[in-house]
């Protein structure tokens, strides 16, 4: 291979049922007991800002407002406040991502902040517009969390499009 | 990177209107949800959907729970055993004088003519997660509209009022808790009586008597149970202790915080009542001042025409 270094790997195109499955997982995460949820990273914001970074034709706004929906009904909250904010966030996601993948994993993981720290404030807004309080800066942990979990989610979520060492030296 | 060729020509609408449909799309939906309830179908089928998601996380919780149950001691199991059956024979008694207090209370009240009370049925459920909104406070139960649940029924647990059964899906349903700052149970104080509001506290767990006077007589320590006069809550379940009373002269009401005393973020199982009792109709609202003027009118109009 001339290129050699490991970000330069030709991968494989991305399968739709590699998308589905990882947002199924993600689901999974959410919807997993969580003792306090404004700790916990939001897993399907994070999968939706990946596919939106790499993929940007395969999964777009319209992905984002579905799976945003599913997160609303899924929770019991207004249904469209994640829709909106997931559709916000594949927006940004998408605007970025030729930007995105320059940067070594830190940076990368600093503009992941950025960009799931805008949804959370979309929800929050949303939420205070309809009426609720606030629930405390503690939220803005999420996002945190989230971006320090972006290095191994982009690891993990690239593993399936990796060819084997052998057929790239072909 | 990849190596996908980049297509030149089917790109369709720009990513700023893409983004302004769906955010408009989202808008519209939530007002639609606040304001006017009108997407509960929507909702429900997307439940559907998220369902075996949902049961699938609550899966391997319920896995180490059950090897945890399995390698409980000997020990440990007779101690339960022991407690238990204590705790049986204590209930027993008192189940028994509850039952012969009921009878004479019955007897009482078809002598004054009240009407009758109806014994509440309770179902008990399985608290399947707690809700995924740092904004309220809610639970979920593994019963739904197919096992019979209605919107609106009391729920509770050992202890006390958990809370209020706010939205039913095929099967599962929504629980509001008592804590939450949206819900309002209607409680009195049982050392004298007195009537009183408890709204939830939202993010504190705690809950508030609001429009209470400033020289009400209420105590710390004070156990507030329903009052069962908003026809929701059946009377005498206990809902929460005083733990601060705050009397500023200020303000004409009393700041009173309280405790609740059933397990509102903790325990498995609660049970979901259904209060069948025969409730004489509400009284109509009054009417508005457009139709009390045309019904003065006409009263005036036969007026003149019989006089």
């Amino acid at each position: 291979m001339a290129l050699g270094g490991t970000s330069e790997h030709i991968l494989r195109p991305a399968r739709v049922s590699t998308v589905a499955a990882s947002f199924a997982i993600a689901l999974l995460l959410n919807f997993l007991p969580w003792k306090d949820l404004r700790l916990v990273p939001d897993f399907v914001a994070l999968v939706l800002t990946f596919w939106c970074v790499r993929q940007p034709r395969l999964v777009g706004l319209g992905v984002a407002w579905g799976v945003g929906l599913l997160v609303d009904a899924g929770n019991g909250v207004l249904l469209g406040q994640h829709a909106l904010a997931y559709s916000a966030l594949a927006f940004i996601s998408i605007w970025l991502s030729r930007r995105i993948l320059w940067f070594g994993p830190v940076l990368q993981a600093a503009h992941v902040a950025i960009i799931l720290a805008v949804a959370q404030t979309l929800v929050l807004v949303v939420r205070i517009a309809a009426g609720d309080p606030f629930p405390g800066w503690a939220i803005y942990v999420s996002p945190l969390a989230g971006a320090l979990l972006w290095p191994i989610v982009s690891w993990l979520l690239v593993l399936p499009q990796r060819r084997l060492e052998r057929e790239q030296t072909i | 990177m990849e190596h996908t060729p980049p297509p030149f020509f089917k790109r369709g609408p720009a990513p700023l209107v893409r983004l302004f449909f769906f955010a408009s799309l989202s808008l519209a939906l939530l007002v639609l949800d606040a304001r006017f309830r009108y997407t509960e179908g929507l909702r429900s089928v997307l439940a559907l959907a998220a369902y075996p998601l949902q049961r699938a996380a609550t899966a391997p919780i319920d896995f180490l729970r059950t090897v945890g149950d399995y390698f409980s001691t000997q020990a440990q199991l007779f101690e339960d055993n022991a407690t238990l059956r204590a705790k049986n024979l204590a209930l027993s008694q008192a189940a028994q004088r509850y039952e012969t207090a009921e009878a004479e209370a019955a007897q009482l009240r078809r002598l004054i003519g009240a009407g009758e009370k109806l014994a509440v049925k309770s179902t008990p459920a399985e608290i399947l997660y707690a809700g995924r909104d740092p904004y309220s406070h809610k639970i979920f139960i593994n019963l739904g509209e197919r096992q019979g649940v209605k919107p609106g029924s009391p729920v509770a647990d050992e202890a006390g009022v958990v809370g209020q059964v706010t939205r039913v899906h095929p099967l599962v349903s929504e629980v509001t808790l008592v804590t939450d700052q949206d819900h309002v149970v209607p409680v009195q104080v049982v050392r004298n009586g007195l009537r009183a509001i408890a709204f939830g506290g939202g993010p504190s767990g705690m809950l508030e008597l609001r429009f209470t006077a400033g020289n009400a007589e209420i105590q710390n320590g004070d156990r507030l149970v329903t009052s069962g006069i908003d026809g929701i809550y059946p009377a005498g379940l206990p809902v929460a202790t005083v733990v601060r009373i705050e009397r500023d002269a200020e303000h004409s009401f009393a700041r009173v915080i309280c405790r609740p005393v059933a397990g509102v973020d903790r325990g498995r199982f609660v049970l979901v009542l259904s209060d069948e009792t025969a409730r004489p109709p509400r009284p109509e609202e009054a009417q508005s001042g457009k139709e009390r003027r045309s019904e003065k009118a006409r009263r005036a109009r036969t007026k003149e025409r019989d006089g």
